[in-house]
């Protein structure tokens, strides 16, 4: 196994243990933690505990005097009314569709990449350029020139008249989202392409297995905790997809696009229902972990191998 | 191997290098339509079928530079530096606390801070929104510069932490026989080590922060806004103003392409929380 360029697994060996010590040695070790630690529950603990307590209120910012505690008065008007639900099919079918679309084609674009040909690099510059565009300034891009009826690319290259961003929102959200993704879906890919052995795929080409089989029963299974690691990171980053909304569908038409953000900024800076939106607040986070829980048992798996090393 | 089918796989190669170009310049397409219509004369911008040869002109980068945006560049500047040295300073010391020198339960502290990552921004813009409101601090470049760093820091601490423990153990003990005390054999040893990853770390952060949207849209009006902002004052539906914001947009995506393309090989490892090399 001389040619392996990267481990995933072997690249960081656990830390060493941890001595027991007294006080003051414990203290002189967390000392360099506290900083960061207490900047981030400060900053981002605080103000969710400030949410859950305004989800107990009934507050319009437009009625004044309309700040009362109402109990749970809020979780019943969100989970029974039938927008939140809607968001939130539409944030699964989004994110889902955007991480699957993205692997999907950040997967084949790896394999062509794991291979020697001429101009590799500017292949690769091109392929990640679309991650490095803005994003507010790529969702602008698609729906001015590319989406639009009148003078988009895609109409002004074939033809016809569809208006794509209203015709076929999600689908156009989605698109966006996967040009901007496949990107990094790839590199993380490549990255594990790249550091399996070479001589285990010759011995066993040698042996006379075929591409295919080497593929489905070699590269893929290598390839899983890459694939598990592109999809938790692309979720955890496209489920809060706001800048392709905002600009692309605003939600619309009606609320085929509207996701969880969407839907509580819209209540927050529109209807200013601070209550409703505080209580729509917390249950996303209460969804988020659970989602979460799920989703860090896959990272700490990826974790426990690193310390076996 | 025999010679034929080592040109047989030469062939192949050849090949899929075609379609792997094709597949490049798809995805790099998008850009280039962009590129080319922000050098279009106004009227070539909105014609179908689309024009592809034309004179190009500057006219709609100067409208830009006329366009007031050097404030909108120096918030993003401001905001971008400043939270990108408070991450660095937070979270360097943070990550050789959970790996070189780790406190006890360091994985539940790893796994805090990616999980504040992990909740939904919506869910505490509300008190944010209304805090700044309250004490003056809405719209002020600073209220954003602590949001930034809050936003980058975990991924700042996994990074950090994945390039400290790439410092080989050996030479930090030889340090210690030599009679480095901790300041000398951080400053000595370990920084110089890991001084590449705090350059990839600072450059992610960089690239987060120039691009963010949802907190700048809604936390600033006149006085802080970002380029991101900026970028929807262009918006009017009247024909030629796609090239103007063509052309904003490319200025504006200018220095993250720049250092994505210069950093490359850096790029994956940050995204990745360090997770991949």
């Amino acid at each position: 196994m001389t040619d392996v360029i990267t481990r995933a697994e072997a690249h960081t060996e656990a830390p060493p243990p941890v001595p027991r010590g007294g006080a003051r040695e414990r203290w002189v070790r967390r000392a360099p933690l506290l900083p960061a630690l207490i900047f981030a529950i400060v900053v981002t603990q605080v103000p969710f505990l400030v949410t859950i307590y305004f989800s107990t209120l009934s507050w319009n910012a437009l009625r004044p005097g309309s700040k009362k505690f109402v109990g749970i008065d809020n979780y019943v008007t969100v989970l029974t009314d039938n927008r939140l639900r809607a968001a939130l099919l539409n944030t699964v079918v989004l994110t889902a569709g955007a991480v699957i679309f993205s692997m999907i084609l950040g997967l084949a674009l790896a394999i062509l990449l794991d291979r020697k040909f001429f101009g590799r690099s500017i292949v690769r510059t091109m392929l990640i350029t679309p991650f490095l565009i803005m994003p507010v300034a790529a969702a602008l891009l698609w729906k001015h020139g590319i989406y639009n009826p009148d003078y988009g690319l895609i109409n002004g290259i074939f033809g016809g008249s569809t208006a794509w961003a209203t015709s076929y929102p999600k689908t156009a959200i989605i698109t966006t989202l996967v040009w901007q993704w496949t990107p990094f879906m790839m590199l993380i890919l490549l990255a594990g392409l790249q550091s399996q052995s070479n001589d285990v795929l010759e011995a066993a080409r040698m042996d006379g297995a075929n591409a295919w089989r080497i593929f489905t029963r070699m590269t893929l299974p290598h390839l899983r905790q890459y694939l598990e690691l592109g999809a938790l990171l692309g979720s955890i980053y496209l489920v809060n997809t706001f800048d392709a909304i905002y600009t692309i569908t605003q939600g619309g038409p009606g609320t085929a696009t509207t996701n969880l953000p969407y839907e509580i900024y819209q209540t927050i800076f529109s209807k200013f229902e601070y209550g409703e939106a505080s209580a729509a607040g917390v249950v996303v986070v209460i969804l988020t972990i659970i989602v979460a829980t799920f989703a860090l048992r896959v990272i700490s798996g990826l974790f426990k191998v690193e310390e076996g090393r | 191997m025999s010679t034929a089918t080592a040109g047989g796989r030469r062939l192949q190669n050849a090949a899929w290098g075609v379609v792997a170009w094709i597949a490049g310049i798809i995805f790099v397409f998008p850009v280039i339509w962009m590129l080319l219509t922000s050098l279009k004369q106004s009227k070539d911008v909105t014609t179908n079928p689309p024009v592809w040869f034309f004179t190009p002109t500057f006219e709609h980068f100067s409208t830009v530079f006329d366009s007031n945006i050097t404030p909108f560049l120096l918030n993003s500047l401001m905001a971008s530096v400043f939270s990108t040295l408070i991450v660095v300073m937070l979270a360097t010391p943070a990550a050789y606390a959970l790996s070189l020198r780790p406190v006890a339960r360091w994985s539940d502290a790893l796994f805090f801070f990616i999980s504040t990552k992990m909740m939904p921004v919506v869910a505490a813009v509300l008190p944010v929104y209304l805090l700044t409101v309250k004490i003056g601090m809405k719209d002020n470049i600073w209220t954003m510069v602590i949001l930034y760093t809050s936003m980058n820091l975990p991924l700042a601490i996994w990074m950090m932490r994945s390039f400290l423990l790439e410092v080989p153990r050996e030479v930090l003990e030889a340090g210690e026989v030599d009679g480095a005390g901790l300041i000398t054999s951080i400053r000595r040893i370990i920084l110089p080590m890991v001084s590449p990853g705090l350059a990839a770390t600072a450059l992610i952060c960089f690239i987060f922060t120039w691009n963010e949207f949802f907190l700048a849209v809604n936390l600033t009006d006149t006085n802080a806004s970002t380029a991101p902002i900026f970028l929807l004052g262009f918006i009017s539906g009247r024909g030629p103003f796609l090239a103007d914001l063509s052309a904003a947009a490319v200025l504006l995506s200018l220095p993250v392409l720049l250092a994505g393309w210069v950093a490359q090989n850096k790029l994956v490892r940050g995204l990745s929380m360090g997770a991949v090399k």
